[in-house]
């Protein structure tokens, strides 16, 4: 099965969710959706695709906090991100771990580092910095000035 | 209902080499509940990354881990020729694989070696690092070093295989033949291991699938995934090989696993020497610069998929650098499968996904090398050592039983 008729199948099932499709190489695909529709698309990506998340990675950008789900298609040999960006006054996105746990621990990361909150998470807490650090502080964000 | 103990291993303890916290509910012997606790050695290696050159960041990624010091470098050169869509000439792809699989042979005998020692089946630690060295010997042969090989770059690999090389490679290689199919035996035939290790600590396909295991882990339970051939890189889609994977998904499983991926490995090696012979040319395209844009690497090493992404701004430096070690996604399966098994398994178990740890220190023999004339041996260590032990008791005038004075 080539990769291409995965990505239409996943551009079928998230129809209007889909803002942007670019395909870098045949083994690569960006698509980005709205934060809104973050829990659907990654439903449809792990339950109905089959894909396979590497990791998410979180970003400060000077538009706002860029999150990105990597999302491996083995038997295409293809990668899909799934990105979406949230405004850095609020950055918030509903949690994918209590359906896929795989991301329990990357969402509790891009929380303490970046300060995104994961609404539904079922054990949100610091992983990698000390329980004492400083609420609100975030080590990542950047002061884009 | 039965009083409910935490038994805390780490977050530094005797029986780990590296700082984690596993925090093991138990009530009575049987564990009941796993608390995992990470961040007491936390680098910062992601925002350093970020303070580096594109080079220089491939020398970084290299010591995330001293076991896996080729797998971060290939996923982190991948993940920036990705992004700068960055050709690599085809020999150093089949170089790529030679370290890479070399590194994969050492790693497991690693593992096995510690798997043996937690068992308290330390001959299978003696001998498995014992023929590990031999490993290390093709690898310093081959980059200079026996870990942190320094051998990857954007664009290709930093050395060449000289063609006088390859015999002695291939005879180092060919003695490791009758030692692994040894370590298979003993493991597949002892009973001692058995009893330890089958049926203890299981995790399902489903429960896999659901944690996103990698490698080993995974393989052992069904899980029919290998970056090496799902999304073929290096020399993995020009050459002949198998993926290994049982369906048990318990520790004797996963000792079967990377056991038999080592007779891989030396398939995989072998048919790359072949083709050095053949494929000339550089090994290296050396790209000026890397242009603005993004891409993902990823490799698959002995512990499972290592991930890189990086962006680029087209400055010289990467404005964001993800890293995700197969651990980071390994671990937290250990949650499933020590439940309701005995704290006495508990350390294979959690040990059985091989978490990293970095074993890179070792003795120096210095030879005189036009005689070859040895100037260190061990003897020679061992009177320094009882001399160093005779210089603490005089200086503390702590007086115990004296080591012997050492005769030559």
């Amino acid at each position: 099965m080539s990769a291409n008729r995965t990505i239409n199948r996943i551009c079928g099932a998230l129809g209007d969710h889909v803002l942007k499709l670019e395909r870098k190489s045949e083994r690569r695909a960006y698509i980005e959706i709205a934060p809104e529709t973050v829990f659907e698309a990654s439903s449809v990506m792990f339950r109905e695709i089959g894909a396979r998340l590497q990791i998410a990675t979180g970003i400060d950008t000077p538009a706002g906090i860029e999150v990105m789900y990597h999302w491996a298609l083995d038997g295409d040999d293809c990668v899909v991100t799934v990105r979406t960006l949230l405004s850095r006054t609020k950055p918030e996105l509903e949690s994918i771990a209590k359906m896929y746990p795989a991301a329990e621990w990357i969402e509790r990361e891009i929380w303490e580092l970046l300060g995104v909150a994961f609404d539904g998470h079922p054990d949100m807490r610091h992983l990698l910095l000390d329980d004492s650090w400083p609420a609100g502080n975030y080590p990542m964000r950047r002061n884009h000035g | 209902m039965a009083k409910r103990t935490i038994v805390p291993i780490g977050p530094y303890h005797a029986l780990q080499e590296e700082p984690e916290f596993f925090k093991l509910h138990v009530e009575g012997e049987t564990v009941v509940h796993l608390d995992i606790e990470l961040g007491y050695n936390h680098r910062g290696i992601e925002k350093l990354s970020e303070s580096k050159d594109f080079e220089e960041t491939v020398f970084l990624v290299e010591r995330i881990c001293g076991i896996c010091s080729t797998s971060h470098p290939i996923a982190c050169v991948q993940a920036a020729e990705d992004a700068g869509e960055i050709e690599v000439p085809e020999r150093a792809l089949f170089i790529r694989s030679v370290v890479g699989e070399l590194e994969r042979i050492h790693s497991h005998l690693l593992w096995l070696g510690l798997a043996g020692h937690f068992l308290g089946f330390n001959t299978i630690w003696m001998w498995a690092w014992r023929f590990r060295e031999d490993v290390l010997n093709i690898l310093e042969l081959i980059t200079g070093n026996r870990n942190h090989y320094g051998m990857m770059k954007p664009g290709g690999v930093r050395r060449d295989i000289n063609d006088t090389d390859i015999p002695a490679i291939r005879t180092l290689l060919e003695g490791l033949q009758d030692p692994i199919k040894m370590f298979r035996d003993a493991v597949l035939e002892d009973p001692l291991i058995h009893a330890r290790t089958r049926g203890i600590g299981i995790l399902s396909l489903e429960q896999a699938v659901a944690y996103g295991a990698l490698g080993p882990t995974a393989r052992a339970s069904g899980y029919d995934i290998d970056v090496r051939r799902d999304h073929p890189h290096a020399a993995y889609g020009m050459v002949e090989w198998d993926v290994i994977t049982t369906q048990n998904g318990d520790v004797f499983d996963k000792a079967v696993v990377r056991i038999l991926e080592m007779f891989e490995s030396i398939r995989i090696i072998e048919q790359c020497l072949h083709q050095l012979l053949i494929v000339r040319g550089p090994v290296d395209s050396d790209p000026p610069f890397i242009p603005p844009g993004e891409g993902v690497g990823h490799y698959e090493a002995p512990r499972g998929e290592v991930f890189h992404y990086i962006r680029s701004d087209g400055s010289n430096r990467p404005v964001r650098h993800k890293v995700r070690a197969p651990s980071f996604m390994n671990v937290p399966t250990n949650r499933e499968t020590v439940l309701g098994e005995t704290v006495a398994d508990a350390t294979i178990i959690l040990a059985a996904v091989d978490p990293c740890y970095c074993c890179t220190e070792r003795m120096a023999v210095a030879l005189n090398s036009p005689g070859g004339e040895r100037l260190w041996g061990a003897q020679d260590l061992i009177r320094m050592s009882c001399e160093k032990t005779w210089k603490l008791m005089d200086e503390t005038g702590l007086c115990g039983p004296r080591p012997p004075v050492f005769d030559d």
